[in-house]
Parts: structure tokens; C-alpha cells; sequence
């Protein structure tokens, strides 16, 4: 069972420093959530992963090998992104075709079984196809190719409501059959809610959210009430953030106090995407 | 069967709740096999350890089985074992509650009763 560690790992683009010491771990069979706003770094962060770009500084590592230049280690590593991995001019058979040579293999009955539940065209070529198209091809060949990190940078891009969860069932088909790692990052943050296992937030240049998707669903809380009475009750609680309205103050925290909250004071579930916006407000505040 | 990301009941719950109303109304009956971890997580865009450990409640409880090979199978008397459940459940909890809630609004034990007669109408 392989893994995949991020240690300390630095990214600066000129004078702007976007990754500031990012630490992770990418477990064997796991579907990550990678989440984090607009710029934050997300896609370089895969890409050096996949050796695309470089890290200024720290390590990346496949069971203790760096990932860098590792042309057996990057076998086992598929990173889809807005970037096409092959020639747009070249039609969707030949870029299965290419990514079987590539990569040493792929699951032809997947393939087939894709093309139909998509209806995907293999005779044209790729830059004839719409934007939806397009990804619908990418995701077929991520999901086809027989490596262990699946790496999904914007998976559901110009894809519509009935494509989308006809990709996120496949998803959960294809790793029930074929257990492997997938990173989903994405913006659509509610539609993965249910999918993916483990959530990592990245915000100012390093991850503030490491947890299991249950310890956060069954720890997240929103405590709202007149200030007052928010403010005493989680006097002792290490709060995300709040928001107030006239004298109504809402608190977004992971450790609600196991004394019950008093009459004016009401706590609920606290869903991934409120949780998402909460921990990445103040960015706007400190972007440059 | 409807999950809820936004609930204060845990997925897993969630997955284990629906089965158990399923055995409970006689939807999925007995010795019937129900629906695979797999079927379940991809119909509803559910992670399969979650499914799974939602189904572990039930194999726990005596409700559904695993055969080997084949699937999971509600186990007989599961039904029985849930009427059962829920009817110490209600004298437990929900009886109880409703004296005490009488008790408070000051109805006396002669009127409840014929509340409750009323309550049965024709029968």
C-alpha cells in the first residue's frame, strides 16, 4: 500500500509566495477533497506532484523516493487538468490509444462502457469537442489508466447536472471494483460532500482542514444566537469564525461544548461548504 | 431513500436508518437480499465505507446477514425484532412523554384516556 507525503512544501512565483509549507499525506484508497479559493494553489500543488512544476522548497515523496523526475513513480500518478496531456488535433480513439501506450495499460471495458454512457464521439478530434466534451474525454482516460493516484483538477468543468452525477456515480463504480487513491479538488463543493472519505482545505498557503469527511460532518456546528448568550456558551471553545447580524451572532466551530446550549442558543449541523467559507473568509482581507 | 451531508445524523446512521425503516415497513422482506454496498454507494453518491459501516450496524443488531459469496440477506424474525424494538420504544419514551406532557398542561388521567378512545374513533 503506497503513499504520497508532502513535507514542508514551498511555491513562490517571483516576489509571490502562494505555498507557505503545505504538509499532507495521501493514503492508499482514500478519495480526498482538496478545496481552497480561487489562486490558493491548489492545481500547482498537484501538478508538482506529478512533476509538472517544481517546489521551491520541501519534499514530495512516494514511499520515501522523491517524486521528482521518478519516471516509475509517476507511472503510477494520472493528473487531470485544464492542460490536454496530448494534441488537440489527434481524435478521442488515438488519445486512448496514446495514454494505453503511456501509461502500460487501460481498462478497454470501462472505456467502452464510458463512451456509451456518455455518447461520446472516438472518430473526432478533440478540439472539435464543446468544453463538456472535452472533460467528459480527460475523465475517461483518469479513470481508465491503471495508476494508483488518480489526481482530478476540476473534474466537472463544463460539465451539466445529469453528466456530473453520472461521473460521480462511475467514480464510486470504478473504485468499488478497483480500489486507488483519487484527489478530487473542486468548487462544487456540496456535490462531493457525500463522495469523498477525507477533506483537506488549503488557505494561506497551507492546509488548515486535515480531517476525516465523518469527524467533520459529526464535529462541525453552527451556534447562533444573540451575541451575548453565543459569546458565554463558547467562552472556552476555540471558534473557525463568525459572522453577526444586528444583535444575532452565528460561530462556526468543530468543538461544541457538551453542556447543553441554553434556550436562546441554537446549534445545527454545520454543512462542508458553509464550513469551506467560514475558514477561507478573512482571505479577502490579507490578498495582496 | 434520501442521505442529508447537512444532518446532525452521521451518514452512516443515515444508510442504517433507511435499511432498518426498509426491513421495518416490509420493503426489503425476509430472507430477501437487499442491495449491494456498491449499488448503494453509486446510486446515491455515497463513499463505500460509509455505506459500509451503516450496513455493519445492521449486521450487528441480528438484522441482515452475510452469505458468503452472494450478498447481504435480511435475516428472518428481523421484522418481529424491530416491531418489538419499537414497541418497548414507544411505552418507554413515547407514552412516558405523553403523561408528562398531560401532567403539565393540568389534563387529568380520566381525560387522556378518553382522548385517547376518541383517538381510536370506530374502531
Amino acid at each position: 500500500m503506497s503513499e504520497i507525503t508532502i513535507k514542508q512544501v514551498t511555491k513562490r512565483y517571483g516576489a509571490k509566495q502562494v505555498l507557505k509549507g503545505v504538509d499532507l499525506n495521501l493514503a492508499a484508497e482514500h478519495i480526498y477533497a482538496l478545496l481552497g479559493r480561487n489562486g490558493v494553489g491548489k492545481s500547482t500543488l498537484l501538478r508538482m506532484i506529478n512533476n509538472r512544476t517544481l517546489a521551491t522548497s520541501g519534499s514530495i515523496t512516494m514511499d520515501g523516493q522523491s517524486v521528482v523526475d521518478n519516471e516509475t513513480i509517476q507511472n503510477r500518478v494520472y493528473l487531470m487538468n485544464d492542460s490536454p496531456l496530448y494534441p488537440i488535433d489527434k481524435t478521442v480513439s488515438w488519445h486512448f490509444h496514446t495514454a494505453k501506450l503511456m501509461f502500460g495499460g487501460f481498462d478497454e471495458a470501462l472505456a467502452a462502457h464510458l463512451v456509451k454512457a456518455f455518447h461520446v464521439d472516438q472518430t473526432r478530434q478533440l478540439r472539435q469537442l464543446s468544453t463538456g466534451f472535452k472533460t467528459i474525454v480527460k475523465l475517461i482516460i483518469a479513470l481508465c489508466v491503471p495508476c494508483d493516484f488518480i489526481l482530478l483538477d476540476e473534474p466537472v468543468l463544463g460539465l451539466d447536472a445529469p453528466n456530473r452525477e453520472q461521473f460521480y456515480q462511475e467514480l464510486l463504480a470504478t473504485y468499488a471494483q478497483r480500489p486507488r487513491t483519487f484527489v478530487i479538488a473542486t468548487h462544487l463543493i456540496e456535490e462531493i460532500a457525500t463522495l469523498v472519505d477525507h477533506v483537506f482545505v488549503l488557505a494561506h498557503g497551507v492546509v488548515t482542514i486535515d480531517e476525516a469527511a465523518e469527524t467533520l460532518q459529526a464535529r462541525g456546528r453552527a451556534v447562533s444566537g444573540p451575541h451575548q448568550a453565543v459569546a458565554t456558551y463558547l467562552a472556552e471553545t476555540p471558534i473557525l469564525s463568525q459572522t453577526t447580524m444586528g444583535q444575532l451572532t452565528t460561530a462556526y466551530t468543530m468543538n461544541v461544548p457538551a453542556t447543553p446550549a441554553p434556550a436562546a442558543v441554537q446549534v445545527t449541523a454545520l454543512n462542508l461548504q458553509q464550513l469551506f467559507i467560514a475558514l477561507t473568509r478573512e482571505d479577502e482581507s490579507d490578498a495582496v | 431513500m434520501h442521505f442529508d451531508a447537512n444532518s446532525v445524523i452521521p451518514l452512516y446512521q443515515q444508510v442504517a436508518d433507511a435499511f432498518t425503516a426498509g426491513i421495518l415497513s416490509g420493503a426489503f422482506p425476509e430472507g430477501d437480499q437487499i442491495p449491494s454496498t456498491t449499488e448503494v454507494s453509486r446510486q446515491y453518491q455515497l463513499n463505500p465505507a460509509t455505506v459500509l459501516k451503516g450496513m455493519n450496524q445492521l449486521v450487528a443488531a441480528g438484522l441482515i446477514e452475510k452469505r458468503r459469496g452472494l450478498g447481504m440477506f435480511v435475516t428472518t424474525g428481523a421484522q418481529a425484532k424491530l416491531k418489538a424494538q419499537r414497541q418497548s420504544a414507544f411505552y418507554s419514551e413515547q407514552v412516558a412523554a405523553l403523561v408528562q406532557t398531560a401532567k403539565e398542561l393540568g389534563v387529568s388521567k380520566a381525560d387522556l384516556l378518553a382522548a385517547i378512545e376518541r383517538g381510536y374513533g370506530h374502531e
